[in-house]
């Protein structure tokens, strides 16, 4: 339909007025939004009766404006006690739902203290089954030295401090039938870094010594009994203090102990 | 303001669309409600009531099924008309068919536009008497094509054009 006969048509203003049946105002409405010419008249006949009735609107009370915005709840107005009670239950709500929560809260942090302790108790346990373990051992170890110096076929041999510590002792177990040699040095001071104690086997005339080994891992060993290499015919022992790895003849002026067979 | 920026602002929920909304509408809304309903207190209610329901219920307008205007004149006219129902049902001789929007003007003092700035009520009185008729029966009382027809006399079919031609004449007067 040409445009200009729809707006004479005298539609438009039924549309305003709301005269139409629905079907009816969905299509004029979808004309209005495609045709601006459509559009402008509508707006055009709107302006003409909204202005034709406002200026027949009776006297009405400012009262009213401010009624209907109390009734919207649109200003602060005392008409909120109905409200105060949704409020009140929704207040007892979130105070439930932060209770829950902190409880909620507090029996993880008992959780977690709980799994804290039983790690920790897990922990002791290691250890003492470690101390334990390693007092086996320790004893094992001691069982073992006992057994080397009370063998009845050792030559026991006393060596006394010299010059350069004359505190030190240490003694010599040599078992004369395997030959092996023990060393006990619990008598001697802890050698400084990078040094190490050398066992000397010595022959007197003419002295000649030969090494039967060094006590490496000093500190590491409780018991101080150290085994040494067999020794066949020794006339003497001694020890001196070495650089690590050990020298091949012994440095005379650190010699610690010195004992005759 | 125009519609659409107004149409904005009730979209946000903002409460100035309200103000906006009742310096725009509410003149033109009470004369309507007050042409159905006689009673001064009770259209007062019906205003009220109107305005309560546009606000609330204004989730369901949609643009494309009308103009909002067209809406809550809708609503206000409704509203009117259900208010004489449950009231004046048993005494319509409050609501006799000669009474028009016209007659709102017989209690000037009551009126808003004591001085009509753009003169409009002395503009509608030298209308035709036909279009004084036909615009309160469709636009005021919501009269259908067909009612209007009957009670003025005139063929139905020209009905919407003589309607026309009587807000031509108004737009001429108003300039729009």
């Amino acid at each position: 339909m040409e445009t200009k006969q729809y707006i004479a048509s005298g539609i438009l203003e039924l549309y305003v007025y709301g005269l139409l049946s629905e079907p009816e105002t969905i299509e004029v409405a979808e004309m209005a939004q495609n045709n601006i010419e459509i559009n402008d008249e509508i707006i055009a006949i709107e302006k003409a009766i909204v202005a034709l009735s406002s200026s027949f609107s009776p006297f009405h009370s400012v009262a009213n404006y401010e009624k209907i915005k109390a009734k919207l709840e649109l200003k602060q107005v005392p008409v909120i006690a109905l409200d105060a009670k949704t409020n009140y239950v929704q207040y007892i709500g979130w105070a439930a739902a932060v209770l829950l929560l902190l409880g909620i809260g507090f029996q993880y942090n008992q959780l977690e203290q709980t799994t804290n302790q039983v790690v920790t108790i897990t922990t002791q346990k290691q250890k003492v089954v470690n101390d334990l373990r390693d007092l086996k051992l320790q004893n094992n170890a001691n069982q073992t030295s006992l057994a080397v110096v009370r063998d009845a076929k050792n030559t026991v041999v006393s060596l006394g401090g010299q010059a350069v510590s004359p505190a030190s002792f240490a003694k010599i177990y040599w078992n004369q039938e395997s030959k092996t040699v023990y060393v006990d040095a619990a008598g001697l001071p802890e050698p400084p870094k990078g040094m190490v104690y050398q066992i000397w086997a010595l022959k007197l005339n003419p002295l000649t010594p030969t090494s039967i080994g060094l006590l490496s891992h000093f500190e590491g060993n409780n018991t101080k009994i150290f085994a040494v290499d067999a020794a066949t015919d020794a006339q003497a022992f001694g020890i001196t203090l070495e650089p690590a790895g050990g020298s091949v003849t012994p440095t005379m002026e650190q010699l610690y102990a010195l004992g005759k067979v | 303001m125009t519609q659409d920026e107004l149409l904005v602002l009730l979209y946000k929920k903002d409460e100035r669309a309200f103000t906006h909304l009742y310096d725009m509408y509410s003149k033109s809304l009470f004369s309507v409600i007050a042409v159905l309903v006689k009673n001064r207190e009770e259209a007062e209610d019906v205003l009220q009531e109107v305005f309560v329901k546009i606000w609330k219920n204004f989730d369901s307008y949609h643009e494309s099924k009308g103009r909002f205007y067209t809406w809550i004149l809708n609503i206000a006219r409704n509203t009117a008309i259900d208010k004489l129902r449950s009231k004046n049902f048993n005494n319509s001789q409050k609501n006799q068919p000669s009474d028009n929007f016209v007659h709102l003007l017989d209690d000037s003092n009551k009126l808003v536009n004591k001085i009509d700035t753009i003169g409009i009520q002395e503009f509608v009185k030298k209308l035709k008497p036909k279009c004084i008729q036909i615009i309160d029966l469709l636009f005021f009382k919501g009269y259908t094509q067909q009612e209007a027809s009957e009670e003025l006399e005139i063929p139905l079919g020209t009905v919407k054009t003589h309607n026309r031609n009587c807000i031509n004449d108004l737009r001429n007067y108003l300039k729009v």
